[in-house]
């Protein structure tokens, strides 16, 4: 019974976001009273869908296997975590998941979104309706979720093992979160080329919600990434594949999204190419969770396989996308281009960074798109994988990582680019002293390495040159510097401490790849090996027995070189009912750096193990905390927090003087 | 979940353990360093955008054990590649070759970057003779009030 409720309200769902839709296009001229109806429309879309997705939870958690989609994804044995996480571990069930995110983000805008201009007000939340009405109608016709069996079978299919993993539960609500907020931007930015009304009120508007949605992303993709190191078992963190890709280029867009929206708010220019950021990093995501999900992207034969679901998808992705592109060529002419500047000032620095981050996107995106485009038309097949995106986009990312620093030391308008350039010498002077240090200490095994150390020195130190300079640190007593630096505007501690994080990230990277160690021999217990510095000693190979899997064991003691012991149990497990063994990498930290420790399959009656020392490898994961971290901090910056523009109002004059 | 479908078929099929065995190692360190640089750039045709490195397919383990047959009987890094191209195809490379047609892949980062500039240099310029010829409205509008003002205060007295 509470599964046909599910199913009702889903649809009820839909048809009111159809209804809003129409309405809002058709009536958004009147303003108030239109807004006022798809503000209410906006909210029961979100209860409505939220109805569905609980009654969802709910047969899962009851293990209720006439549920169709409980009886192929749940089991009864199930921990209950793994139980409601299973309700997204699958097609049709993250489809309503990414529409509640949906439907939740537009209803935040018609709760907080009262001081709006009602025109725009009614057009974003029309758009928003718009996207609804596509996804819960493709949800509906062409992947139900409620379907049910008769009769039920007795117990549930899906006790999969290696899906039982908290990352990987929390994994998809976050990286949706993110995906699904750059869907606010797109109807703004759509509101805007309809209403032909763009403004500096409107990017103040957008840039709390890109901050969101980016934040969001930043965590699912780091935490992504996290998952593919500790759980598939050989270390790698990130392996350019077309799934992941496919979550970096929105990231990439976005944050090229987040800077120009700061021009726009702040000088009223970069209008028109804001919209277009806007609108395309919300098709990315799109492309992200769907070009993914219909087959195309891992293999031309998956989509084949259910050619009505890819085709609709790709069918929908082509209207709101070639939608969007369509209004843009037609009404960006009409927006007026803003305020002026010179080409060295804190506009053009912020434009140099959204033409490299532009470009790596597209670089990107050819790059995955490049070998399916080739294969369709012209029936050759390559691959370009992990060495070809190492290198160009290293390429590509040198020179945004070289003017980085110097962005938020330049004045807007017109800029002293020397002076500029003397506040960063004492930094510059700093990463080559230490990336010469680390190179001579260490040792280099590429010959690159120095280069990239420097790199993240420059653009880590780099980051503190504005609060050095503001909080005139050095030049004043230090009681003072501190007073000013605590009066500092948070946005202003968000810039540094978000770029100060894509340094830590970048030092993690070099240093992990630079100086990794490898140990890959044949053990038995009772041997011991060395790696950097640590003594590995096989002390046992068991057989254990866990909840639902039985493992074969080995408890390793590793000696560092301070005599410290710790004792790690890499297992390979093979789970009931599921064929296939999977290893269980065993992986201890030091410091910032990890020994990574798996047991291999055996050969000839001895076990192969393979060990790996990744030097400050945390770092890369700590750095995209700190870019998180970065865009929480300038959320809760009172001017830029939503529905806070009277305050804003009123602290402009002080800014003015 | 696509990408759940798509990691968990590469964990049963391809990672279940671990790439190269000691068994397949050579003696000789310098070619055994040379075999694992070469193994990075070539893909495992039967995984998902794993190099023979990384994966424990059956067929990546022949792959490893063809690479370092070729090394020893004296192929240079690029005789390997090309051996294994004339065997398996152009697929198995994942650093593509540059040829025509993969040249679009390899300059539409730098065409896209330096046509950015282009536009970016076209529209400079442009900004530059906005500046001199005319001014926005709310400029004249500001310009507008400050001579009414100056008007206002100091050439008074004067009249």
């Amino acid at each position: 019974m509470t599964i046909e409720l599910g199913h009702f309200a889903l649809i009820l769902a839909f048809a009111l976001a159809c209804v809003s839709a129409v309405a809002g296009y058709v009536f958004w001229r009147r303003g108030e009273s239109i807004a006022s109806f798809l503000q209410h429309g906006a909210i029961l879309q979100f209860v409505m869908v939220a109805v569905a997705f609980a009654t969802l939870i709910q047969a899962f958690v009851v293990s209720d296997f006439s549920l169709a989609l409980a009886a192929n994804n749940s089991h009864s044995l199930k921990p209950l975590i793994y139980k409601i996480s299973g309700v997204w571990g699958n097609h049709e069930g993250s489809m309503v998941l990414w529409i509640l995110i949906l439907v939740t983000f537009g209803a935040m805008v018609a709760a907080f979104g009262r001081d709006l201009p009602k025109q725009l007000l009614a057009l974003v939340l029309s758009t928003q309706s718009l996207l609804t009405a596509a996804f819960t109608g493709f949800t509906i016709f062409t992947s139900n979720p409620f379907t049910r069996l008769s009769p039920a079978p007795f117990e549930g299919a899906g006790l999969n093992p290696v899906l039982q993993d908290l990352g990987l539960a929390i994994h998809p609500p976050i990286l949706y979160t993110g995906y699904v907020g750059f869907s606010i931007c797109f109807s703004f930015a759509v509101a805007a080329l309809i209403s032909g009304r763009i403004d500096a009120a409107w990017a103040r508007w957008v840039r709390p919600w890109t901050m969101l949605a980016w934040l969001f992303l930043t965590l699912g993709i780091a935490m992504g990434s996290y998952w593919a190191y500790y759980e598939l078992g050989w270390g790698g963190w990130w392996f350019w594949d077309p799934v992941e890709n496919s979550s970096f280029m929105p990231w990439l867009a976005g944050t090229a999204l987040l800077h120009s929206a700061i021009v726009m708010e702040k000088r009223n220019a970069l209008k028109i190419w804001t919209i277009f950021l806007a609108i395309i990093t919300f098709s990315l995501s799109l492309l992200g969770t769907f070009m993914v999900r219909s087959g195309i992207l891992t293999s031309v034969h998956t989509f084949a396989s259910d050619p009505t679901r890819g085709l609709v998808i790709l069918s929908i992705l082509a209207v709101l996308i070639g939608g969007a592109f369509s209004l843009f060529a037609l009404r960006a002419s009409a927006l007026r281009a803003g305020g002026l500047f010179a080409p060295i000032s804190r506009e053009g620095a912020l434009i140099l960074n959204n033409l490299f981050l532009a470009t790596a996107t597209g670089a990107v995106l050819v790059g995955t798109l490049y070998p399916l485009l080739l294969d369709a038309l012209a029936g050759t097949t390559i691959s370009v994988g992990g060495p070809f995106f190492n290198l160009t986009f290293s390429i590509l990312m040198a020179p945004l990582l070289i003017v980085l620093p110097f962005g938020p030391l330049l004045a807007w308008k017109r800029a002293d680019i020397v002076a500029a350039a003397q506040r960063l010498v004492g930094v510059g002077a700093l990463a080559i002293f230490l990336a010469i240090l680390l190179s001579a200490l260490g040792g280099v095994s590429i010959s690159l390495a120095p280069i990239g150390l420097l790199f993240g020195f420059w653009v880590a130190f780099g980051a503190f040159a504005e609060l050095i300079e503001r909080g005139k640190i050095g030049r004043i007593p230090a009681r003072e510097s501190l007073r000013r630096l605590v009066g500092l505007p948070r946005s202003t501690w968000s810039t540094a401490l978000g770029h100060f994080g894509l340094g830590v990230t970048i030092l993690g990277i070099v240093a992990t790849t630079t100086w990794e160690t490898e140990l890959v021999t044949t053990m038995d217990p009772g041997e011991s090996a060395r790696l950097s510095g640590y003594t590995i000693a096989f002390e046992s190979f068991d057989q254990v027995t866990g909840p639902n899997y039985t493992a074969e064991q080995g408890t390793f003691t590793i000696t560092g070189d301070n005599g410290q012991t710790r004792t790690l149990t890499p297992q390979r497990r093979a789970y009931v009912g599921s064929g296939a063994p999977t290893t269980e990498a065993a992986i201890e930290t030091y410091g910032f750096s990890q020994l990574y420790l798996q047991l291999g399959e055996p050969v000839d009656g001895t076990h192969v193990v393979r060990a790996w020392y990744k030097p400050y490898i945390t770092l890369i994961w700590i750095g995209a905390l700190l870019m998180a971290g970065a865009g929480v901090l300038s959320l809760s910056d009172r001017r830029l927090r939503v529905g806070a523009p009277s305050r804003a109002r009123r602290r402009m004059p002080e800014a003015a003087q | 979940m696509r990408v759940l479908r798509a990691l968990l078929l590469l964990v049963l099929f391809c990672a279940s353990a671990m790439a190269v065995t000691p068994g397949e190692m050579l003696d000789d360190p310098e070619l055994e360093a040379r075999a694992r640089a070469i193994s990075e750039n070539v893909r495992c045709l039967v995984c998902q955008n794993q190099s023979i490195d990384d994966s424990d397919a059956e067929l990546a383990h022949d792959l490893r054990v063809i690479v370092r047959e070729r090394l020893v009987a004296g192929d240079t890094d690029q005789e390997v590649l090309d051996y294994l191209v004339a065997r398996y195809g152009e697929f198995v490379l994942l650093k593509p070759v540059i040829a025509p047609h993969t040249i679009v892949l390899w300059i539409a980062g730098p065409v896209l970057l330096i046509g950015g500039l282009v536009a970016l240099l076209i529209l400079a310029r442009r900004q530059k003779t906005r500046t001199a010829e005319e001014l926005s409205p709310e400029e004249e509008a500001a310009l507008a009030r400050l001579t009414l003002a100056d008007g206002s205060t100091h050439n008074r007295p004067k009249s």
